[in-house]
């Protein structure tokens, strides 16, 4: 026992409890400090396990669900299916948080259709990939976000650009879109806790690091890469709805050299933009899309709130579906009566 | 070789065919004939005649030839008869075929402007002036070409004594009511019987539709429409699907009942249905859907069948209830969409890498379209697995004459779930734990209960991930013992035994209507048969005494390979022997005939 009492949550736990199983990746791996700052996250927050599901597909990445909330429900779906089971899973309990991790292999390739149009019914969750540009379970092939003329030792060279899936997530209309580092922390997590008060889907890129596969200093998806030329778009802190005293709408004041700026989110939380010396306006779409696209030609490695809007109403929203989460309607919300069918069949007589 | 000369022909002595022919009305799909022949239908059913109407479609929204076979039996058998007695000859492209293939002493009614010079002198020609008739009714240009199969319909109904007013109120039933269509509909009707009436006088009237009461209190449905309704009664609450003949009216009609029976006085919905991009992503939908509880399926056809693979056998590995309709169409690949076959058997059961198994249910009928509709929710949550349901195009999207539906006689059964409360009471639980011996653990729900971590992958009884070998082993063991509990709890296999029978026969799905008339057949022509048909894989201890029981077992499909068959050579191997193929697949439903005429060759061998 130590003297120094625990550190509680609002919930009055102790950060363990947020805990999973111990990680079977690499030492080292990115994927681990993004587990680690989910927890953070959730704990901070004060989530209740109970009310948070973890969904994943398939790859390094894809098991990380295992590592963190350990209360809470957890489904590993199959490779780059886990948007449909997303999709089918919230609509059935929209009362409970979804987060859903993926990898860039299990994203941008073999499931960027299921991804897209994911984003395209802004199915509500926090949507994270774990990038790192590169295939690890199967050792190390290319993914589809590996760097054009990358050289693996085995594989060659990678002769194709590289699919950026904040600019795909853009396009497909999603309105919270950021991109982090694993090995930037802070920022991951303020950006993590950000993503879960957002309604609807929320994109986080986060690129993290392959140590077995990727890690070489000319990788743009390594460790010395990432903190030698991580951009910072925005100084980025997260405020939770208790602590914002001042309720605000969406809309955004407007952005000014130097200032710092509150988003208010749709459950009342802020995230405070502070601005470093880039000048991007993350409720700016085009500009959201030029910055991409130019940080691609320029090979920069830019992090932070790349593109916000209001939200779109998410598919249950859409769909006008009950109040009562799906899967706990009881049987006679589901089960119409004798007379109705007595009234069709007549009708069929 | 057939010895025995098998007919279905009864004519009365006065030569005429009463209520036991078949009228094909022959168009071009996409001219709106649909109306036309189901309001034919409805009017000999309203008669009280048994009645059974198939589409022949094709793939294509327009300019393909199309077949509608109507058949009235007043023995009331519903199975496809290969011959017609009645042509509405209205595709100019097909008609010398279709002349050619109508019966002796037939009618053939049929544009008079197409100027046919008549080829058979053993039929009987009846030209309609459609062109003029549609003229006069002043029907707007775009109706012009639906409006003209009214013609038929009013020329036949004079032939063959339909009921007029029968033919008014079917129209109304379709067309919703609205006078106006309906006026401008039955002026044709009219207008065709009467000239009928007046330039045909000395037609040899050989067949004859005659009022009987063999349809009280039945109803007209299609097989789709009964299974959506089905799933509603079953509480489905999450649909995901991805448009494809023969399955897109299934999910149609649930589109549509969800209207009337699911909505809230809120105006809030207890079911969703997403179009999906995929088949891939509907499956996955559900899948998600009913891991969190939900009672989920979709609808497909073969193509989505083999899409929806590898999730299958996630669900059934993870244990998330679901249910997949297959209504199913021919292949391989994608085969003839818009043609029937049960070619999907040993795909659906064994469906997915690996040692997996599914259960299927095998609807034959409309009362088990409904009823497996919502058994199969029960069933997938009992059994914490897919549910595969195969019915076809066949029954999917004909209309069939069949009794009301019966209101499920039981509570939905949501299966072993287990809550925060109920854990204090268990003390200890593993998810994938066999505590009642039926190889079925306790399934919990997000935000309703413990959590435990769902896979695909190798897990324990605590579903934790494992690699060992023994875990593996201990789970596929259990897994063995639940797919023994499905066999107990399917919907069982439904035995006719006759005493003096010589050989059985096994049949399932839609291939039950031919063969309970070629059995009548076969009887006529001296064989005695006993029936069982199977409603369900995996097969039960019935099924195997049924086929200990006769040295013959003939196992009827609408397949190329005779898949049924060879399940039951594998399943039954010390009574492989007995068991003959009698396995067909062109597209069209089988026919008794057919049947009948297979089964007395095999036998005379």
């Amino acid at each position: 026992m130590t003297a120094r009492t625990a550190k509680t949550n609002a919930l009055g736990l102790e950060k363990t409890a947020y805990k999973g199983a111990e990680s079977t990746l690499c030492n080292g791996c990115g994927h681990d400090s993004i587990s680690a700052k989910i927890i953070d996250a959730c704990w901070e927050l004060g989530l209740d396990q109970r009310y948070i599901f973890k969904l994943s597909g398939i790859g390094c990445s894809s098991k990380t669900p295992a590592y963190f909330l350990g209360l809470s429900h957890s489904f590993n779906t199959v490779h780059g299916r886990m948007p449909s089971v997303a999709t089918g899973a919230t609509l059935a309990n929209r009362k409970l948080i979804c987060i859903g991790v993926s990898g860039d292999g299990d994203t941008g390739s073999i499931g960027l259709g299921q991804f897209k149009h994911l984003l395209r019914r802004n199915v509500p969750m926090v949507y994270i990939v774990e990038n790192n540009g590169v295939y690890g379970l199967t050792k190390g092939q290319f993914s589809a976000t590996a760097d054009e003329n990358q050289r693996q030792k085995y594989y060659g060279v990678n002769h194709f650009p590289p699919i950026d899936l904040c600019l795909e997530a853009i396009v497909a209309d999603c309105t919270f879109v950021a991109r982090s580092f694993s090995g930037d922390p802070q920022q991951c997590r303020e950006l993590i806790k950000a993503a879960l008060s957002h309604k609807g889907t929320a994109l986080l890129d986060i690129i993290s690091p392959c140590v077995t596969f990727n890690d070489t200093p000319e990788s743009t998806k390594s460790y010395a890469y990432g903190k030698a030329h991580n951009i910072e778009l925005q100084e980025i802190e997260y405020i939770p709805p208790g602590l914002v005293i001042q309720r605000q709408e969406i809309t955004i004041p407007e952005y000014a050299e130097g200032e710092t700026i509150a988003v208010t989110l749709h459950d009342g939380s802020q995230i405070l933009l502070k601005k470093t010396d880039q000048s991007h306006d993350p409720r700016d779409k085009q500009a959201a899309i030029r910055l991409l696209e130019q940080a691609k030609a320029e090979q920069k490695f830019i992090t932070g709130l790349i593109y916000i809007a209001e939200p779109r109403p998410t598919l249950g929203e859409l769909e006008r579906i009950a109040d009562t989460p799906l899967a706990e309607l009881p049987e006679e919300r589901l089960r119409p009566s004798r007379e109705a069918l007595a009234k069709i069949m007549a009708s069929l007589a | 070789m057939c010895a025995v000369e098998l007919t279905t022909d009864k004519r009365t002595e006065a030569g005429v065919l009463v209520n036991d022919f078949a009228i094909v009305a022959a168009t071009v799909n996409g001219s709106g004939s649909q109306t036309a022949n189901n309001t034919l239908v409805r009017a000999l059913f309203k008669m009280g005649i048994p009645v059974n109407g198939k589409n022949l479609f094709p793939s294509n929204i327009y300019g393909l030839p199309t077949w509608y076979t109507i058949r009235l039996s007043k023995d009331g058998y519903i199975a496809r008869r290969p011959d017609y007695h009645v042509l509405a000859a209205m595709n100019p492209k097909t008609q010398a075929e279709d002349i050619e293939k109508l019966a002796s002493g037939g009618l053939c009614i049929y544009p008079e402007e197409w100027k046919l010079k008549p080829t058979r002198s053993d039929i009987t020609y009846v030209p309609m002036p459609v062109r003029e008739m549609v003229k006069e009714s002043g029907a707007p240009p775009a109706l012009k070409e639906y409006v003209a199969n009214m013609v038929y319909v009013g020329a036949v109904a004079e032939l063959l004594g339909i009921d007029l007013v029968e033919i008014k109120n079917a129209l109304s039933y379709f067309l919703k009511g609205k006078a106006k269509a309906v006026d401008l509909n039955y002026f044709l009707v009219e207008k065709a019987a009467m000239h009928v009436r007046e330039h045909f006088t000395d037609l040899p009237r050989n067949f004859r539709a005659e009022r009987m009461d063999a349809t009280r209190g039945k109803v007209l449905i299609e097989g789709n429409s009964a299974a959506a309704l089905g799933a509603i009664f079953g509480g489905v609450s999450v649909a995901a699907w991805y448009p494809i003949t023969p399955s897109t009216s299934m999910i149609d009609a649930l589109m549509d009942y969800a209207k009337e029976l699911r909505v809230e006085p809120d105006g809030k919905k207890t079911l969703v249905v997403v179009q999906a991009e995929d088949e891939l992503a509907a499956a996955g939908i559900i899948i998600g859907a009913g891991w969190m509880g939900a009672r989920a399926l979709t609808a497909t056809s073969g193509p989505g069948i083999s899409l929806m693979a590898e999730f299958s056998g996630l669900a059934y590995f993870a244990e998330v209830p679901c249910v997949i309709w297959d209504i199913q169409r021919m292949g391989p690949s994608t085969g003839l969409p818009t043609r029937t076959s049960q070619g999907d058997v040993l795909k659906a059961y064994y469906l997915s890498h690996g040692d997996t198994r599914h259960v299927v249910l095998l609807p034959a009928n409309m009362k088990e379209c409904f009823e497996f509709g919502w058994r199969a929710h029960d069933l997938a949550d009992r059994l914490q697995t897919p549910i595969f349901v195969l019915s076809d195009l066949d029954l999917g999207m004909n209309l069939w004459m069949t009794d009301p539906f019966d209101y499920p006689d039981q509570p939905m059964d949501r299966g072993k779930v287990i809550t925060y409360e109920d854990l204090e009471k268990f003390g200890t639980w593993g998810r994938y734990k066999d505590v009642d011996g039926d190889g079925i653990g306790y399934r919990s729900l997000p935000g309703q209960g413990p959590a435990y971590f769902a896979r695909g992958t190798g897990h324990t009884e605590y579903a934790t991930y494992s690699e060992r070998p023994d875990d593996w082993q201990k789970n596929l063991d259990r897994l063995a013992r639940k797919f023994e509990t499905a066999r107990r709890i399917v919907p069982k296999p439904i035995s006719q035994l006759e005493a003096h029978a010589t050989c059985g026969i096994i049949a399932y799905g839609s291939t039950d209507a031919p063969v309970a008339e070629a059995r009548d057949l076969l009887k006529a022509a001296g064989l005695i048969t006993s029936y069982h048909r199977l409603r369900a894989l995996p097969l039960g201890e019935a099924t195997h005494e049924f086929v200990g029981l006769y040295e013959r077992i003939y196992v009827v499909e609408n397949n190329y390979l005779g898949q049924m068959a060879q399940l039951l050579k594998m399943e039954y191997p010390d009574l492989a022997d007995r068991i003959i193929s009698i396995s067909h697949c062109d597209g069209l439903p089988l026919t008794a005939r057919w049947i009948a005429d297979s089964i007395l060759e095999k036998e005379q061998k």
